[in-house]
Order: structure tokens, then sequence, then C-alpha cells
């Protein structure tokens, strides 16, 4: 009987370990894109894209290996050893971060046109069908009774995106009065019923599992929802919000160990092409080419208006990261103190 | 189950019978049922449910995607070599404990717990921590052009870490109960150490073992904290199927994530229903003490 069963053993472990010499293995050149969470779909499509052009031009068959999670997480990983040979993630601290690290050489930024952002993306809020809270504006996000869903801004871009957006709205509310903003932005997380670690998960508390009256939302992630869930939800763009510029960039230490140094930087140079800018534009991404914005005209506000991190109000990505994010910051002071 | 007249038991050490209270009897099995169905049964069968819910069509279909197989792949080759390195070192650990006296031999013991008690999470840092580029062993490794973590490496070792516990604990108990009479007179009869080991000592312990190995399996196939740490999530490559799972279940992919999941329940039943066929011929063959 044992015998018998020691028998089957061995042959179920040598037919599944057959198993694979009939599934298509990976080619020969490999690249691999560690983003985060909401592009997805996005490089799914743009990597097919990427593919055929490189085997026409090349002749060369490549494949590319996706990661997604959250964008810090996904940098230390980056950081700790994960070889990617292009970062493509949701904030230029992320990307600076692995260049403390040494990995990537001081200047990244300015080696592609706008900032290294190929795309660009802003918060808007995604509500339940018929917006039965009236949510119109930040100032709603603080009223009593609304239900707010964002990810955790100490662990996920987008949320940083989302805090400060709302500060922007509240400086310009209360003409910079730090008190009133405070005041404002305390309330909103106070109203907050779930804080997720990544963009993702929000979406899936807020969307699958019904959770709350409007998630703070990334513009291309409330465009996939509204596809995902026809008639259940609706998009509300504020007058005003933050221009997100999540940006790309070649990591210099790996791709010189593995030789994939031209693959990935024309890889990159691709996202910039009309072919990649459209694919962008097709994924709810505000492409940065103007010209192809325009013929997404349709999907986008055009007329809202966005502040960049570089605005006055901010000061750029250290300083605000410094100010708000770091353990102790101004989210901490205001989160904690409930 | 619907038993309603009480049952008369025997109180030890008083002479008479004590009437069983119903009402308790019957609240307690209420419960246990009530907790069985909505903790297990009713997840379960939404799983199933969602995962035929389209026809078979589709549900194969979602399996038989690229990276959905590779994923497979790595699982079963991450469970193999953890219940082969398990096996190996639950035996040898479980010999040396049990036929030799050492010094160390309680560190030993709790050391061989300890994966029962650590979070997953942290059984995935420390090997960041050790073999990362970060980690004090990279350059070593990365010298001789080998990558522990965001590798299958690393991916094997941390499900190693995890179920480590699962042979050793096993085997243990029954190498201790039997003693070692048997093997010193196979000694004296001038065996050498592997004849004394398969001819005197396995017999005793191969249905224990085989019942470990079948749970260790059942473990590692499952695992998820440690395997997300070091994997890098690496699609088609370092991720596993439970990995898998959780991707297709944020890519808004749910179909696809229910067929996969239904793919890792059904396994676990097989396990499971394998445990009780070893568990029940294990009994039939040396009767109820062992196991």
């Amino acid at each position: 009987m044992l015998k018998t069963l020691f028998f089957a053993l061995a042959v179920a472990i040598g037919l599944t370990l057959a198993a694979p010499l009939s599934a298509p293995l990976f080619a020969d050149v490999e690249l691999t894109n560690v983003s985060y969470d909401p592009t997805r779909e996005l490089y799914e499509d743009f990597n097919k894209a990427f593919q055929k052009y490189w085997q026409d031009k090349k002749k060369e068959t490549i494949s590319v290996v996706q990661s997604h999670g959250g964008s810090a997480k996904q940098a230390r990983s980056v950081i700790e050893g994960n070889e990617a040979d292009v970062v493509t993630l949701a904030l230029a601290i992320d990307i600076t971060a692995i260049e403390a690290a040494g990995l990537i050489k001081p200047g990244w930024q300015a080696k592609l046109p706008n900032n290294s952002s190929p795309y660009t993306s802003t918060i808007v809020f995604l509500t339940r069908v018929g917006n039965p809270k009236k949510i119109k504006d930040w100032g709603d996000l603080a009223r009593p009774g609304v239900g707010v869903i964002t990810p955790n801004p100490k662990t996920s871009g987008g949320a940083r995106w989302n805090y400060l957006a709302a500060w922007a709205w509240a400086s310009a509310k209360y003409k910079g009065d730090e008190k009133a903003i405070r005041d404002y932005i305390k309330k909103v997380f106070d109203n907050v019923l779930v804080l997720d670690s990544g963009a993702r998960g929000s979406t899936n508390t807020f969307v699958q599992n019904g959770q709350g009256d409007v998630l703070l939302a990334w513009e291309n992630e409330a465009y996939l929802s509204l596809a995902e869930r026809p008639g259940e939800l609706e998009i509300v763009t504020p007058p005003t919000s933050i221009l997100a510029e999540p940006p790309v960039a070649v990591v210099d230490t790996y791709v010189d160990k593995k030789g994939t140094r031209e693959l990935a930087t024309e890889y990159l140079k691709y996202l910039y092409s009309d072919q990649g800018q459209r694919i962008a534009g097709e994924h709810y991404y505000r492409p940065s080419n103007p010209n192809i914005l325009k013929e997404f005209g349709k999907y986008f506000d055009l007329s809202i208006k966005l502040i960049t991190i570089d605005d006055p109000l901010f000061g750029g990505w250290e300083k605000t990261q410094k100010l708000h994010f770091t353990d102790g910051g101004i989210f901490d002071q205001l989160y904690t103190k409930k | 189950m619907t038993e309603t007249t009480a049952r008369l038991v025997k109180v030890p050490g008083s002479k008479g019978y004590r009437r069983e209270n119903p009402y308790l009897r019957r609240f307690l099995i209420a419960l246990s049922f009530l907790f069985a169905f909505l903790l297990l049964a009713l997840p379960l069968l939404a799983v199933l449910s969602q995962a035929f819910g389209n026809g078979f069509q589709l549900f194969w279909n979602s399996l038989t995607n690229f990276f959905t197989l590779k994923a497979m792949y790595l699982t079963v080759i991450t469970t193999l070599s953890a219940v082969l390195a398990n096996t190996l070192f639950g035996l040898a650990a479980a010999w040396a404990l049990t036929r030799y006296r050492f010094k160390g031999q309680g560190l030993m013991i709790t050391l061989i717990d300890l994966p029962f008690a650590i979070s997953p999470i942290i059984a995935g840092l420390i090997f960041i921590l050790t073999y990362g580029r970060l980690g004090w062993a990279y350059e070593f490794f990365d010298e001789r052009g080998l990558k522990i973590v965001f590798a299958t490496p690393g991916v094997i070792m941390a499900t190693i870490f995890v179920t480590i516990p699962f042979v050793a604990r096993e085997i243990i108990p029954v190498l201790a109960a039997r003693g070692t009479d048997e093997e010193q007179a196979a000694v004296l009869m001038g065996a050498g150490f592997f004849r004394v080991f398969f001819q005197v000592t396995f017999p005793h312990i191969r249905w224990a073992l085989l019942y470990s190995v079948i749970l260790c399996a059942a473990r590692a196939m499952g695992e998820f904290g440690a395997v997300s740490v070091v994997s890098g999530h690496l699609r088609g490559k370092t991720n596993t199927l439970p990995l898998h799972i959780e991707i297709l279940y944020n890519e808004h992919h749910y179909r696809e994530a229910f067929a996969v999941s239904a793919i890792l329940v059904i396994t676990s039943i097989l396990i499971l229903t394998a445990r009780s066929v070893v568990e029940r011929l294990a009994k039939k063959e040396s009767g109820p003490n062992v196991r």
C-alpha cells in the first residue's frame, strides 16, 4: 500500500515538473519594470506595443516583467536588491530614495522631457451614482456624516496627493491660515472609514466592498472603476486639484550590471512617442504631449485648476515630505490626535 | 444530532448516573455547526460558486493563462523543495534529539518551533535583511551571480522557513515513544546506521512521516506572508499561486481570482482527504496508539 502511495507521488512529481516544458518560456532579453499599483493595465498594453516596436526595429524578442505595489514599498524592494531595469513610480521622492541608495545617478529627472513624467494625473472624487451626499468640492469632505476612503499617506503615493490636494484647497479657502487648514484636514481624516496601505486596496474597499460615500482617487483609477461597475458610480471633478507627475527612470546600477541600458532607455523614451502617449490616454492618464491630451478632451475636464508640488505653497517634494509625512510630521500630528 | 432525549452519563467516582443537560448539549452542537457553517462552509462555497458560476470553459481559460501556469509551476517547485528539505531536516533533527544527548537540546527544540510562533512578515524580512542588497550575505552571493531574494531561491527559502516544524514535530514524539531497544539490538547484531534506520526505525515512523509531509505540503502551497515579502511581485517569475490570486483580485479579474482560488481550495480538500486516509491506514496497521 505504502509503496503504491510513494509511486503515485513520484509519478505526480514527474508530471508536474514536465508540464511547464509545454508552456511558453520567457524570451532571451528580459526587462523588469517595477511600478506602482494603478499602472498595471497601462503597462500591460504598453509592453505589448513596445515589444512589437522593438521586434520591428532591432529584430529582437524581449519580454517585460511587471511588478506592482505601493510606490514607496516598490522603491524599497529595488533598494533591497529587486533588480529593476526601469522604475515607473508614483512620486519623484521614491525615485530619489533609490538615487540616495546609489543605484540611480543624480540628475535623472532632467534626462527625459516634462520632469521625466510621460503622463500626469490628478485626484478626483468617486461617489456612488447620483452623488447622494452631494459632494462637489473639497470642503464637503469635512462635513459630518460623509464617509471618506483614502489610502494611508505614509505608505501610498496616491494618498499623499489626496492629502496635498485637500491642503491646497484649504490653503486657498482660508487664505493660508494654518490653524484653519489643520482643523479642516483633521476633520477630513476623522471622516476616513478605512485607511488602506495602497491605492488599489482603497479602490477595492470602496467599489467591491461598498464602504464609504466618497473615494479620493487617481483620475485613472476612478475611470477604471467606472468602467468596471457601470451605473453604480460617478466621477466628480473638483474645481481645483493637484497635478501629479509620476516620474520614470532607468536604474543605472542594475542596467549596467545586466547590460540592458539601451533597451531600458528606449523603453522609457517610447512612453513619449505618439503611440505611448495614446496608450496612456486610453488608460485615463493625461498625456504630457498637449496635442494628444486634446484628443482625449472628452474624458478629461481640462478646465480644472491644477497646482503642482513645486508651487510656492509646497516648495517641492523634499520639503513637503519632511514637513508633512515624516514620523511626527503634520499628518501624524493630525491623524493620531483623534 | 437531533436526539432530544437526555442521555445518562456515568459520573466517575460516584455511584449513580446524572442527567446530561439536553439544552446545553443542543446549544453546543448548534454553536459548532453555526461556526463551521459561517466561517468555513459558506465562504468556501462562495469561492467555488464564483469560480464555476460562469461555466467550466471560462474556469478552464482562467487556469490556462500564462501567468497562472507560471505561478502554478513555481508553487509546485516551492512545495516540493519545502517538503524535501523539511523531510531531511525533520528526520535528522528528530533522530538527533531522541537518540543523542547533547548540549543545547532544549534550544534546538525551541528553534524548531520558532516558525510557528513568528509572524510571517518577520520571516520574510529576516531574509531581506540577510540576503538583500543591504544585507551582510548579499555580496558573497552576488559575486557568484546568485540572486536569493526577489528570485526563486528566496521564495523557496521563505517557504522552507515557515514549514520547518511540521516534519520534526511529528516524528519526535513517535521516536521518543519507541525508545531505542530494537535499534540497540540491531546494532549488536552488526547492522550499520543505514540498515538500522531503514529496516528498524523507518517502518515505525513511516505513517507519521507521510502524515507530516502531507501537512507540510498543504502549508507550503498556501504560504502568503513570508513569500510576499521576499518575492518582489515579479509577474511570471516570483509569484506563487497565493500571490497571483491577490494580483488577479487587485486587477479586478475577480473571476480568474476565484478560479485560481478554487484550485487551491480543491487541492487542500484533496490533501485533507489524503490525511484522513493515511490516518486510517496507520491505525489499521499498527493499532490505535500511533496517531
